[in-house]
């Protein structure tokens, strides 16, 4: 094996996104530990152009082939086992993400590596161990790993893009690719349609998590957003039980929103929501649990039920 | 369509969680169904219904409520559930995605679904693992499939609203995120028919063991409010304070 950090890079529409260079950061942080270099691992059609935008690692294993013309979950995930096998890397970095889920169980299984998940953060100097974020955001846990290697899924916000930016050129080395037959074909994409209500043009925003229990209820929240001129937006849950659109949801796979104030309704604050909000000026939060990280990030809380606090501030407001 | 779903039981996300050294405190925990299985449920309910064939929910016998969560499987479609193994003790994700494989066997499925993750997967996430260990093509983040001609189209979510099609062929694993309908309701009179109809089969297991080689070693409940002011009183109390804050902010 080697002491060297190996990336995976995620790219979409020939741009890295922010992820990957979080990772970048990390891993620098991490090849500092282990005495190792950073490599980078940039696989599909195109990827020999991108390799110049990742001066953050060391090298950049390229692996540019026409067979794999956008992500594909089979594809990739065996090409990244490949390199992962033949570089023998002490640390395997993936994102947390849509994408890096995918790669990171099947690179672990197929490597027999161990796999740690929703990693805020890694450390390398006496044998590997992680900090981790576990029932959706309520807890943190340190764990430990058994042997010298493994691959860690890092969240979102683990470390800095920007540091993950900077750097000189790296060496790009092409290596060789060998695709199994596919059972997965990618079709195509689609970007999300354009909504009734763009919540991410209010100055206030109203948001409610599965505190509002059930769609009845919903016409309180919406009554007190009217009465502040707000859109009412929601977290995850809301939107899967068909509560209120898609385009009203905040977080990883909705919308990133950045409003003046930010009044989040009995939204307990998953990593996933934390991601779509946390920018947000004054963020004001209400839940009826003292310990939902939604109040790490908030500015002002109040523990209570929300069915009470919501009546009265409508009132307040349309009196 | 032969379609194998696997359900587990996670601590219910709205209880406030106690710690017990390096675990949670589980004495007084619920549990429910996790939610994006219940969104595996549902999608596999749906390619059933379309293609005219069978569902088999499984699920380890880890909590008291996992009967309740297989018989309520029962009273929404399934034709058969499975309970593997009775009062275990919580394992880890490679743990139960093993004993998953084990209970499949060469019931030759042609679709094994799950949801995309769950909140205490710390070493990968079970529908991964289980499609990486049989060999199997997978995509994960599903938001919804249609029926092919000979394959399954799949659409995956990538991030921010934005999602692909992949044309998978079968057999294969998906990590559902979200069915293309909201989870179906169903009668607590039906799921008492359920529980009379003989359709859970309770299989007899060892306690598996965890095999990840990832050990958890602490953990702390974040510091509550960290930062932030924490306003004091009722809802009256709140509610003004909460207008001064728009006001201050220029908002109102």
């Amino acid at each position: 094996m080697s002491n060297d950090i190996l990336v995976f890079v995620e790219h979409l529409n020939g741009e890295v996104t922010d992820a990957t260079y979080e990772l970048l950061a990390t891993a620098r942080t991490l090849a500092a530990q282990t005495g190792g270099s950073v490599e980078a691992a940039v696989i599909g059609a195109g990827a020999t152009g991108l390799a110049a935008s990742l001066g953050g690692a060391d090298r950049v294993l390229v692996a540019d082939t026409d067979a794999l013309g956008a992500f594909n979950p089979q594809g990739h995930a065996a090409v990244f086992s490949g390199l992962v096998a033949s570089r023998e890397p002490a640390l395997v970095l993936v994102p947390y993400t849509s994408v890096g889920m995918e790669i990171g169980n099947q690179v672990a299984v197929a490597n027999s590596l161990p796999l740690v998940s929703y990693c805020l953060s890694v450390d390398a100097s006496t044998g590997l161990s992680a900090t981790c974020q576990l029932y959706s955001g309520k807890v943190e846990a340190d764990v430990v790993v058994d042997g010298e290697r493994a691959v860690f899924a890092m969240l979102a916000g683990a470390a800095s893009a920007d540091d993950g930016r900077s750097g000189g050129a790296a060496v790009a080395e092409d290596v060789d690719v060998t695709i199994p037959d596919l059972a997965v074909s990618f079709v195509g994409i689609a970007e999300p349609e354009g909504g009734d209500v763009d919540i991410t043009a209010g100055e206030v925003l109203v948001a409610i998590g599965r505190g509002i229990e059930s769609e009845d209820n919903i016409e309180e929240a919406q009554e007190l957003a009217d009465a502040l001129g707000a859109p009412l937006a929601a977290s995850r849950p809301i939107i899967d039980q068909g509560w209120l659109p898609k385009t009203r949801q905040v977080g990883k796979s909705g919308l990133t929103v950045k409003p003046k104030v930010y009044l989040a309704l009995g939204i307990s604050g998953a990593p996933e929501h934390l991601e779509g909000m946390r920018d947000s000026a004054t963020i004001i939060a209400v839940n009826s649990d003292p310990q939902a990280p939604i109040f790490g990030v908030a500015h002002y809380g109040w523990v209570g039920d929300l069915f009470d606090f919501i009546p009265e501030l409508t009132e307040r407001l349309d009196g | 369509m032969k379609i194998a779903v696997l359900m587990r039981a996670v601590p219910d996300p709205v209880e406030e969680l106690e710690l017990d050294g390096a675990d949670l405190d589980r004495d007084f925990l619920g549990y429910v169904l996790n939610e994006f299985d219940d969104h595996a449920l549902e999608e596999g309910l749906l390619l059933k219904e379309e293609s005219g064939g069978t569902l088999t929910a499984f699920a380890l016998g880890s909590a008291d409520e996992v009967e309740q969560m297989l018989h309520t499987a029962i009273a929404k479609g399934a034709d058969t559930a499975q309970k593997l193994g009775d009062d275990l003790d919580p394992v880890d994700a490679h743990a139960q995605a093993a004993t998953f494989v084990s209970a499949i066997g060469d019931g030759g499925y042609d679709l094994i679904l799950s949801g995309v993750q769950a909140s205490d997967e710390i070493d990968g996430q079970v529908a991964m693992l289980v499609a990486a260990s049989l060999g199997l093509p997978h995509v994960s983040v599903v938001v919804g499939t249609t029926i092919g001609d000979g394959s399954l189209r799949v659409t995956k979510e990538y991030w921010a609203g934005i999602t692909a099609d992949y044309d998978v062929v079968l057999p294969a694993v998906l990590g559902i995120q979200t069915a293309r309908e909201a989870p179906r309701y169903v009668a607590v009179a039906r799921i008492r028919q359920a529980q009379e109809s003989g359709a859970l089969e309770e299989v007899e297991i060892d306690q598996p063991e965890n095999s990840s080689g990832v050990t958890i070693t602490g953990m702390r409940l974040p510091e509550a409010g960290e930062g932030a002011e924490m306003i004091d009183g009722d809802e009256g109390a709140a509610a003004g304070r909460v207008l001064e804050i728009l006001q201050a902010a220029g908002v109102r």
